[in-house]
């Protein structure tokens, strides 16, 4: 088969590394916030637990999940992208990312994510499994709603 | 004969090419795909006759009606019932259940009394007793299940008291390929005075079905799943027990006379079908009737236990690492679904890495959530055959599902 075909989603194996070897996995004892989703239709699960800086900078997060390559690589990448951020800024970034997921194929996604993140755009080539890059961060304002 | 060469000739999406390949459709069991026939038969009912059926004295109203109700005729043959009266259409087999849960649950269920189902259902024939359960008190149980998909028969005694009224089975479970020995059930049942109901939506489709010798009381089946188009199934009753039940829906078509103050009930088996009906997907179903007669079920099955079979024995010849199967490697007591789980490989990325190469599978929990979590997994990948598909189609499944463990573990091609 064409390989091409299905590196239109696990795009330059950014997802299958981050798949493979989630990042910012090591338990934490004491953190200040923690946030979890579950998508009970498939069963995958995402959790999150941050130390913060400060009243409201993220100093540390933590990931841990179960699931697809696509959810767990979510997961990883986010962890990465928020890592310094404000929770106001990891607020912001989450509702950007939400919104550029949701538009249509081939429509353009506004300005740019940091780094490997953008390596999630790539899964709006398969609708059905949007919802899983997702997971994450509703993980993700559910423990930012907690600040709030 | 049974040429699966020509019989795939008459589907017209087989044809068709996903991503660049040929489509290899393994998700009968959530939905099968429409011979020309069928097809042709749904366009000749709207371009030819369509009219309301019943009552009508022009010509087409005429014509309608004949077709509608001798393609209840041949669904009624189909499965052996004693009369074409004892066979009401329904939207599926979620609607024929949730018509018995009211229609019969409603006067027979009482506070105490016992339901009993097995742990391989369907949403369908499960939430409407959890319902029934709940607005009456009542208690449901469920047979316990082996290691190996099958339900451990030796217990079943000793589960039907004389405070059960209902055992409701599936025939053919949809996430395991299991087939239920559902005479057998419902004759544990007849001796405590219990009704059987039996989920045929997987079986129907698959192997042949005589409603007299299973001795069943219901059967519920949808016409989407065995050639036929969406939205048509059919439920059939015994006639004791239908004469006793109460309509489900009321208004028009079902009604004998109606006043300002009250109405009386049509005859079966309109009494059970009110407002006007799916007149064309009727008829398509009676023409998928017609093409499954016309291969003769005993050779539909035969063509499935041959493919299931050969599914075990290439699988198991490819040695794959970390590869779960579930349900009874026998495959006289299996249907042709085959459902497995990788280890490290998550269904919904072998579905989507299966898609790309054109194979259509079904991963999740196959709406069966609770058996599907006892089996200790989240979801698992199902391919599901019908008679259309071919050993080839298999080899490519074997490929697909070999290459795509070596992608997602060690990325190398």
């Amino acid at each position: 088969m064409d390989q091409n075909n299905i590196d239109d989603i696990y795009r330059d194996r950014i997802i299958l590394d981050h798949c493979r070897n989630p990042r910012n996995t090591s338990p934490i004892e004491y953190f200040d916030l923690k946030g979890d989703a579950v998508n009970p239709f498939c069963g995958d699960e995402i959790h999150f637990q941050i130390v913060l800086k400060g009243e409201n900078s993220i100093e540390r997060i933590q990931f841990s999940g179960e699931g697809c390559a696509i959810n767990m690589a979510s997961g990883s990448l986010l962890s990465e992208a928020v890592t310094g951020l404000t929770l106001k800024e990891a607020g912001q970034l989450a509702i950007r990312f939400v919104e550029s997921m949701r538009k249509p194929i081939g429509e353009k996604v506004e300005g740019s994510f940091i780094g490997e993140l953008s390596a999630l755009t790539s899964v709006r080539n398969f609708p059905v499994r949007v919802k899983c890059a997702l997971l994450a961060w509703s993980a993700l304002e559910d423990a930012i709603s907690e600040r709030k | 004969m049974f040429d699966v060469e020509k019989i795939r000739g008459d589907f017209p999406i087989l044809s068709k090419k996903v991503y660049g390949n040929p489509l290899v459709y393994l998700d009968n069991a959530a939905t099968s795909q429409k011979p020309r026939q069928v097809i042709d038969s749904l366009v000749d009912y709207y371009e030819n006759y369509n009219a309301n059926v019943h009552r009508g004295v022009h010509t087409l109203s005429m014509e309608a009606t004949d077709r509608f109700e001798e393609a209840r005729e041949k669904v009624a043959r189909f499965i052996n019932a004693e009369s074409s009266d004892l066979v009401m259409w329904t939207r599926n087999a979620s609607e024929s259940l949730n018509l018995i849960a009211y229609s019969w649950g409603e006067d027979n269920v009482h506070e105490g009394d016992e339901i009993l189902l097995t742990p391989m259902e369907h949403h369908s024939n499960l939430v409407p007793w959890q319902e029934l359960a709940r607005r009456k008190n009542a208690v449901i149980k469920f047979i316990p299940m082996l290691e190996n998909g099958t339900l451990n028969m030796g217990e079943v005694d000793d589960l039907i008291t004389e405070r059960t009224v209902l055992v409701s089975a599936v025939h053919m479970s949809n996430a395991l390929g299991t087939i239920n020995p559902v005479r057998e059930l419902g004759e544990k049942a007849h001796r405590q005075g219990a009704k059987i109901l039996v989920d045929g939506a997987q079986s129907v489709p698959h192997m042949p079905t005589n409603v007299q010798e299973l001795d069943c009381d219901f059967l519920v089946f949808s016409g989407h799943k065995m050639l036929g188009p969406t939205g048509i199934g059919a439920l059939y009753v015994k006639q004791d027990i239908l004469n006793t039940m109460e309509p489900f829906l009321t208004g028009g078509e079902m009604v004998l006379e109606v006043s300002y103050q009250e109405a009386s009930w049509a005859d079966l088996p309109m009494r059970f079908e009110a407002g006007t009906p799916n007149i064309a997907d009727s008829i398509g179903l009676g023409s998928a009737v017609d093409y499954l007669n016309n291969l003769g079920m005993e050779n539909v099955r035969k063509h499935e236990k041959d493919l299931i079979s050969y599914a075990l024995n290439r699988f198991q010849e490819a040695g794959l690492e970390g590869m779960d199967l579930f349900g009874p490697d026998d495959p006289e007591i299996r249907g042709g679904v085959f459902s497995f789980n990788t280890v490290d490989v998550h269904p919904h990325d072998m579905g989507t890495f299966l898609d790309r190469m054109g194979i259509a599978v079904r991963t999740g929990h196959h709406c069966a959530m609770p058996l599907i979590r006892s089996l200790g997994v989240a979801a698992t990948v199902r391919a599901s055959f019908y008679l259309y598909n071919t050993e080839r189609e298999v080899d490519i499944l074997v490929d697909g599902v070999t290459e795509a463990l070596r992608y997602f573990r060690d990325g190398s091609e």
